[in-house]
């Protein structure tokens, strides 16, 4: 793996994502959708921070379950993946498509951030900025290095839409649930030291998740 | 294998009877005389059925991941075979420890359901099977099939130890070892028991393990009988 091949195939996927726009748009739509279908349910109710905060998750894990298996789907589906296992040895696909797929969730959670600060004027009020920041750049990282090898995984099977989000969930859930209590006390206003065992469970998944994909992602390329 | 189904036999139905018919009294005397535990007192029973269970759907996880890891390794589908056999295995244990925890989480706590850090647990152990067979029905050539399953047994496997060291940490619970209990936290809970339903206890797991071993040879033998059919056929 060289970091410049890494940094080549990255530029080619956003490269490719910027002249079709494929990924970006609809997930756009989908956290706009997702919102107001959420504002519909919500009226005028004022919601609690726990319950902004589960739903904030649950918009960037249905979007993201929605647009994250594209990496690898649309490589099999234009025939490019021979051409890519061939010009490129598998640990620089992973950490290319990995580092894509980062990026992508990143800007989706900026989306996601701005839109809610925007229609939940009055209760999304991040009181702790600090930990509101480290929450979301440890939880897309979280995200993006279980996605990825469950992407590769869903990009060799038949039933590849419905199959992603019933694949990653029951990987997800230890990371959900930790955002969760994070971004909660992101909106309490308590203290960043309050949030720092959150964080700790967090560099724990990353580390065991990307670990565990870049030893086992050869066997799935390879298939 | 006789050992095991002869073991298994005997040793489920000594621990039926004798966690049933032995009398459970305030001050054991004998050793035919239970101690009372407040707040669990004629329910205590179900412990010496209810952990077996679990205990042996943790077990056939670990053999199902183990026999994946090896396939990916010896890529002999034999190991594919002994690792979906182990799979089938422990999801019906798995159904039968929540079902069993449910009905006495009814009894002992109020409700069938609570969100505990182990009833979470169990309910995505149940999920990630769920998904597990959904992948393997959604993948058609033998090869393809073991492979991204075994990726995925191990990929879940993975997040296995945050359930069970970090989440009790997180989440209040119910059960012995969750946040909150004056014990202490973990997941090593301290035996309160008293020496003879120990005994019976340890008993009935080493039974219950004895029949997933029963089972998951007969399982193993049925599979490879059925895919050397499909050979055949082919």
């Amino acid at each position: 793996m060289s970091v410049s091949a890494t940094y080549a195939l990255f530029r080619k996927d956003v490269h490719s994502e910027i002249r079709t726009r494929y990924a970006l748009n609809a997930l756009i739509m989908f956290v706009v959708v997702a919102v107001a279908t959420i504002l519909f349910a919500l009226r005028s109710d004022q919601p609690t921070s726990s319950v902004l905060a589960g739903l904030y998750w649950v918009v960037v894990f249905f979007t993201a379950m929605s647009g994250l298996s594209r990496t690898f789907v649309s490589e099999e589906e234009r025939g490019t993946t021979m051409t890519l296992q061939l010009v490129a040895n598998p640990s620089t696909v992973y950490f290319a498509k990995l580092i894509f797929n980062t990026v992508l969730t990143i800007s989706l959670t900026i989306a996601v951030t701005l839109l809610y600060v925007t229609v939940f004027a009055d209760s999304f009020v991040i009181q702790t900025m600090s930990t509101f920041l480290v929450t979301v750049i440890l939880g897309s990282l979280g995200f993006a290095s279980a996605s990825t090898i469950i992407a590769a995984i869903v990009a060799k099977a038949n039933t590849r839409g419905t199959l992603y989000p019933v694949l990653s969930f029951p990987v997800l859930v230890v990371l959900l649930m930790t955002v969760m209590a994070a971004t909660t006390k992101a909106l309490d206003g308590e203290p960043f030291e309050a949030a720092l065992g959150d964080f700790q469970i967090l560099a724990g998944y990353i580390l065991a998740m990307t670990g565990g994909s870049y030893l086992l992602f050869d066997y799935v390329w390879k298939e | 294998m006789k050992a095991a189904k002869y073991g298994s036999i005997i040793l489920i139905t000594f621990v039926l009877i004798a966690g049933l018919a032995i009398p459970i009294v305030p001050n054991p005397q004998t050793w035919l005389e239970f101690p009372l535990i407040p707040g669990l007192e004629q329910k205590a029973r179900n412990i010496l059925y209810h952990v077996p269970v679990a205990w042996t759907t943790v077990v056939a996880f670990l053999v199902g991941t183990f026999y994946g890891l090896r396939y990916l390794k010896t890529r002999n589908i034999d190991d594919d075979i002994k690792s979906v056999s182990a799979a089938g295995l422990g999801f019906m244990f798995c159904l039968l420890a929540t079902i069993t925890g449910a009905i006495w989480a009814k009894f002992n706590w109020g409700s069938f359901w609570n969100w505990d850090p182990r009833e979470t647990s169990i309910f995505i152990l149940l999920l990630i099977y769920g998904a597990y067979f959904a992948l393997r029905s959604a993948l058609e050539t033998e090869e393809k099939r073991a492979t991204l399953s075994a990726v995925y047994s191990i990929i879940a496997g993975i997040t296995v130890p945050f359930f069970i060291f970090v989440m009790p940490r997180m989440l209040s619970g119910l059960h012995p070892g969750a946040a909150g209990d004056p014990d202490g936290s973990g997941p090593v809970v301290q035996m309160k028991m008293s020496p003879n339903m120990l005994v019976i206890f340890l008993l009935g797991l080493l039974g219950f393990t004895l029949l997933f071993i029963w089972l998951f040879n007969m399982r193993v033998r049925l599979a490879r009988l059925e895919y050397r059919r499909l050979l055949q056929e082919e």
